[in-house]
């Protein structure tokens, strides 16, 4: 489906090690820091040359806007007008006069050039702090001029990264189901697009149902629900060459399925006779494990970063609640016990936390808790939502959410939204259509 | 003086708002009336039938899959339908309402499937003759967004397969 792509990375100066600017993301930030993207400078005939090719006017300008919206959605930068930027582009980023960068106020300054070079994308940029007037990191890349849109976010990591102290998550995907039609009648397909809502594509064409696609955290694959042939059975979907196997040979559905970390295994639900047990299959060998054995819903499973402990919900106890276990299903302690139901337990990248789906009074909460429960905190409150899903630096949670449908049911619509760990920051990611069951890759770029 | 006023217009105020509460609560009754018993649906609206006085459904309480006295009723008049037709086999199909997460749904749907498909194996319907489908929340029969719609959505209905 996609290229695979090649990013040369030369890193053109060493990044000095003195501390200059930093940006604490561990609080909600009111205050974004504010920052000037300077548009990459081009010449005249790097300008013509990536015109035919990408049809884009001014490829330095796209890239810079790329760069500016990361930042500015991520809701910890404040990118500064354009129109309020005294010096030019080229010369700015040759030497900036800090002064003039400063009158507007500016602490830190992006700048950059970008060269058409055997018929390749060469781009430099540089991160200045301004009240320092100290250049902070100057990178180079070059690569296919296609991936300018990816050139864009990695610069974004790159800046976010130097100032944050943490890896950004701006070159990454989402795979989410497309949904169209009537509530009752609701056409699905698997679509993937970037970060930012770029390069939507559908990867199914709406024939059958297909519901929770997640990434394989260690390559291009996903796992997924098809109901190919009225048989809801999980799947394995290669997004490079669109080939597509069932998962494991179940007399019955599989569902809920999401990857071990080192992406070798799958972890799922097989739900047979009115009981629904937590499984793996390891990818490499075939072999099946039956992980949980009660007669209770157990679904919904998700490891540790480390791959020893799994959350999942079960409703053993007479409700839907969270659990952790050992990876081989031994150990189960129940880890939520607020007041309410508790779901789609998803544990955090970095380990520290497990996100959640809260039904509590009627109301749907996306929370996060710590491994052992404690620390419960709720992001969100909405009518309905579940299912988050972390960007690959856990800071940021994917959901989405559906809306309440007036007394002729009309008015139904499902939507993506992301939201700061902090609570901060909510806001919708915009797709064509509606949209549900989001799953954020890892970076595609290290 | 002043004071009496202002607590005789808030008492009118409160007055008022009890008077539209209980007039809205009426008429949420009264819609509901007949159709639901406790959340569970007991209406006909969208039953069809496989053949005559053979209802397809069965509805569940909110996360149950215990069948209600009226669901084992229905289910006992398809297991007669089965036995006079022992060429047709049937297609469970397990649904539960938007209120809950996905995946839990899907295998609540699967259970209350299994709970219809158990009652009809114990009036001698073969296994065989039976498949079991869930759809989760994924295939409402109303759209609505109340808790009469939710009752109507979470259902197993029985499905003629060939």
């Amino acid at each position: 489906m996609t290229k695979k792509i090649l990013i040369l990375l030369f890193i053109l100066i060493p990044i000095k090690a003195n501390a200059l600017i930093e940006v604490d993301i561990t609080r909600g930030n009111l205050n974004p820091l504010p920052l000037a993207v300077s548009p990459l400078s081009i010449d005249e005939e790097s300008r013509k040359g990536f015109e035919k090719i990408l049809k884009k006017e001014n490829i330095g300008s796209e890239i810079s806007n790329i760069v500016e919206n990361n930042l500015r959605t991520s809701g910890l930068f404040n990118p500064l007008d354009k129109k309020a930027f005294l010096q030019a582009p080229d010369i700015a980023n040759l030497k900036p006069r800090f002064e003039d960068w400063n009158l507007i106020k500016a602490q830190a300054l992006i700048t950059g050039k970008v060269n058409y070079v055997d018929d390749k994308l060469r781009v430099e940029f540089r991160l200045w702090d301004v009240l320092a007037a100290k250049e902070m990191m100057a990178l180079a890349f070059t690569t296919v001029p296609n991936n300018w849109r990816r050139v864009g976010h990695i610069i974004s990591d790159k800046v976010y990264e130097r100032l944050t102290g943490e890896k950004g998550y701006f070159d990454t995907r989402i795979i989410y189901v497309s949904e169209e039609g009537p509530k009752t009648q609701r056409i699905k397909k698997l679509a993937i697009m970037d970060q930012d809502g770029a390069n939507n594509k559908f990867l199914t064409l709406g024939n059958e149902l297909v519901l929770t696609p997640r990434f394989n955290p260690a390559s291009q694959m996903v796992t997924y629900l098809s109901y190919f042939k009225n048989m809801p059975r999980v799947y394995l979907l290669d997004i490079e060459t669109g080939t597509q196997e069932v998962v494991g040979d179940f007399p019955g559905m599989t569902f809920a399925p999401r990857f071990s970390p080192d992406g070798k295994k799958i972890i799922m639900s097989f739900a047979k006779d009115g009981k629904s047990d937590i499984y793996t299959m390891d990818l490499e060998n075939r072999i099946v494990e039956k992980i949980t054995n009660h007669p209770s819903i157990d679904t919904s499973p998700s490891y540790s970063p480390d791959g020893k402990y799994i959350t999942f919900n079960s409703d053993r106890s007479g409700y839907q609640q969270i659990y952790v276990m050992k990876n081989d299903g031994s150990d189960v302690k129940r880890i939520s016990f607020g007041n309410g139901l508790y779901g789609t337990p998803v544990w955090s990248p970095r380990g520290d936390l497990i996100a959640f789906t809260k039904l509590h009074k009627g109301k749907f909460y996306i929370g996060v808790m710590r491994t052992d429960g404690s620390g419960e905190r709720l992001l969100t409150e909405n009518y309905y939502q579940e299912a988050p899903s972390w960007s690959p630096n856990g800071r940021v949670l994917i959901f989405y959410r559906e809306t309440k449908t007036n007394s002729k049911g009309e008015g139904f619509s499902a939507k993506l939204w992301s939201i700061d760990l902090t609570g901060y920051n909510e806001r919708e990611i915009k797709t064509p259509t509606d949209a549900s069951d989001p799953s954020w890759s890892s970076l595609l770029s290290n | 003086m002043r004071l009496n006023k202002i607590l005789k217009n808030t008492l009118l105020v409160l007055m008022a708002c009890l008077a539209l509460t209980a007039c809205a609560t009426k008429k949420e009754v009264s819609n509901v009336q007949g159709q639901m018993q406790g959340d569970v649906y007991t209406g006909t609206d969208t039953v069809e039938y496989l053949a005559d006085g053979v209802p397809d459904r069965v509805f569940f309480a909110t996360n149950e899959s215990i069948l209600t006295t009226a669901s084992r009723e229905t289910l006992r008049a398809q297991a007669g339908w089965l036995r006079k037709n022992p060429s047709i086999n049937v297609v469970l199909e397990g649904h539960a309402d938007e209120r809950g997460t996905r995946e839990y749904n899907l295998a609540l749907g699967e259970r209350r499937a299994n709970a219809a498909k158990d009652y009809l194996m114990t009036y001698g319907i073969s296994s065989d003759r039976i498949t079991v489908l869930s759809y989760g929340k994924e295939r409402p029969v109303d759209s609505g967004s109340n808790p009469l719609a939710w009752s109507k959505n979470r259902r197993s209905v029985t499905v003629k397969a060939n």
